[in-house]
């Protein structure tokens, strides 16, 4: 992709895909296992910043709140009313795990539009193992609460009974497909939107293209702000649907 | 072991096509579709989400729900204290309300009875004046009386001592007892 532009436009020198490569912080080597690469360096950013909003902010314990103080009970109050109205007061159990994901990937995803910056939700080897844990926990949750007849799920008890052997083979087909959906639309959508900005910065290299290019570059640069946050919510709150569905397996 | 067989073919096709790169970082498409990376960013993701999870579950999210929590107690007992407040002030304007309507009857009462005193004094003076009064005219007609039974007497005494004189002028001797009855029987007539 990166060549066949650079190719086309001669001069212009496109590399959006350049800011997703992950590569190690020191040294040339090879990425191993646990070589320390710009994915750990902006996952402990990540890591920072939700301590110091989560437990530093908080640290007054005001019941008048800071201004920090107040982000963080907004998340905490966010995040537990979405898991109470979605999941059910059962869910309530889930809430730390939910808030875990959320928080990581809100805060991921925001930390990725300061330029120059790593964006590591854009990664599907991320997203997906996010999704899957999700899916597994899910999957385990609903096994464990309600055995056998969490595969109740499957059997649309209220259609008429013919219908129900071809209604069982989509319901199984769009349980698996979950992890999948959940985790590219994460992904896809910052790994989209990261790389517009990027090709709308490679236009900046025309004198002529160059204003409507940071017009449109801060256009979109607002969109992904929009867009971070609300792949976080939608992520969030399609693990409280999934985990209803464990929770409350009959439709 | 995957992911050095990945590298290797990464490295060679490199040398192949003469591209000066390094691993598979320079390969054209998605780096996202790299598999070689993914142990990497699999094992650091679970690191932090572990230690997300633990810093959360652990500090934060006690914390913020005892704040809120005690914001809520807080708030509710202020609450409760305002309304009690409340109550405490409606009681104080019934109380003052009260007050105010005793006073003022209290006020009435004692004009009343002012009212009443001074009626009860004026009748006494009005009685004591007219019985005064009274007195004094009766007194008046007494010495009214005392005076015109006084004038009749000097009527009676002048009219017989002129009869009589008027008898001696005549001429005539005046018996003082004729003279007298005659007088009287005038008088009387």
């Amino acid at each position: 992709m990166a060549t066949e532009a650079q190719g086309e436009e001669g001069g212009l020198v496109f590399h959006p895909m350049d800011q997703f490569i992950v590569k190690p912080l020191f040294g040339d080597g090879n990425v191993g296992m646990f070589t320390i690469t710009n994915v750990t360096l902006w996952m402990a950013i990540a890591v920072l910043a939700i301590v110091g909003l989560m437990v530093l902010a908080t640290s007054r314990r005001g019941v008048i709140p800071s201004r920090g103080q107040s982000i963080a009970e907004l998340a905490y109050g966010f995040v537990y009313k979405m898991v109470e109205d979605v999941a059910g007061k059962d869910g309530v159990k889930f809430f730390p795990y939910i808030m875990t994901l959320f928080m990581f990937i809100v805060t991921a995803n925001f930390l990725g539009l300061v330029p120059m910056a790593f964006t590591t939700t854009s990664h599907f080897a991320v997203t997906g193992v996010l999704a899957l844990l999700v899916f597994f926990t899910v999957t385990i949750v609903g096994f464990v609460k309600h055995g056998t007849t969490f595969l109740g799920l499957f059997w649309v008890a209220s259609a008429p009974l013919a219908l129900r052997p071809v209604l069982a083979i989509i319901e199984v087909i769009s349980y698996f497909v979950r992890p999948v959906s959940h985790s590219i639309r994460l992904g896809g959508n910052l790994m989209a939107g990261h790389a517009v900005v990027k090709v709308f910065a490679g236009f900046a290299a025309i004198a002529v293209v160059s204003p409507l290019s940071v017009v449109a570059i801060t256009a979109m640069y607002g969109l992904e702000l929009l867009v971070a946050f609300i792949q976080a919510y939608v992520f969030t709150i399609l693990t409280c649907v999934y985990l209803k569905d464990a929770l409350h397996p009959s439709h | 072991m995957a992911t050095e067989t990945h590298e290797a073919v990464g490295e060679g096709l490199a040398d192949a096509t003469g591209v000066a790169a390094h691993g598979a970082d320079a390969a054209p498409g998605m780096p996202q579709l790299d598999f070689s990376t993914f142990s990497n960013q699999i094992f650091w993701l679970m690191v932090t989400l572990v230690v997300i999870y633990f810093v959360l579950s652990r500090i934060a999210l006690p914390r913020i729900a005892a704040v809120l929590a005690e914001r809520q107690g807080a708030i509710t007992n202020d609450l409760t204290a305002a309304e009690d407040l409340k109550r405490q002030a409606v009681e104080a304007e019934e109380t003052y309300n009260k007050a105010l309507a005793d006073a003022r009857a209290e006020a009435q009462k004692i004009v009343a009875e002012a009212k009443e005193e001074i009626q009860a004094e004026l009748d006494v003076q009005i009685a004591k004046a007219d019985a005064e009064i009274a007195a004094k005219s009766a007194e008046s007609e007494k010495a009214i009386a005392e005076i015109r039974a006084t004038a009749m007497e000097n009527v009676e005494v002048v009219a017989k001592d002129t009869a009589g004189e008027i008898v001696r002028a005549l001429g005539g001797k005046a018996d003082a007892s004729t003279v007298d009855a005659a007088v009287n029987n005038r008088i009387k007539g």
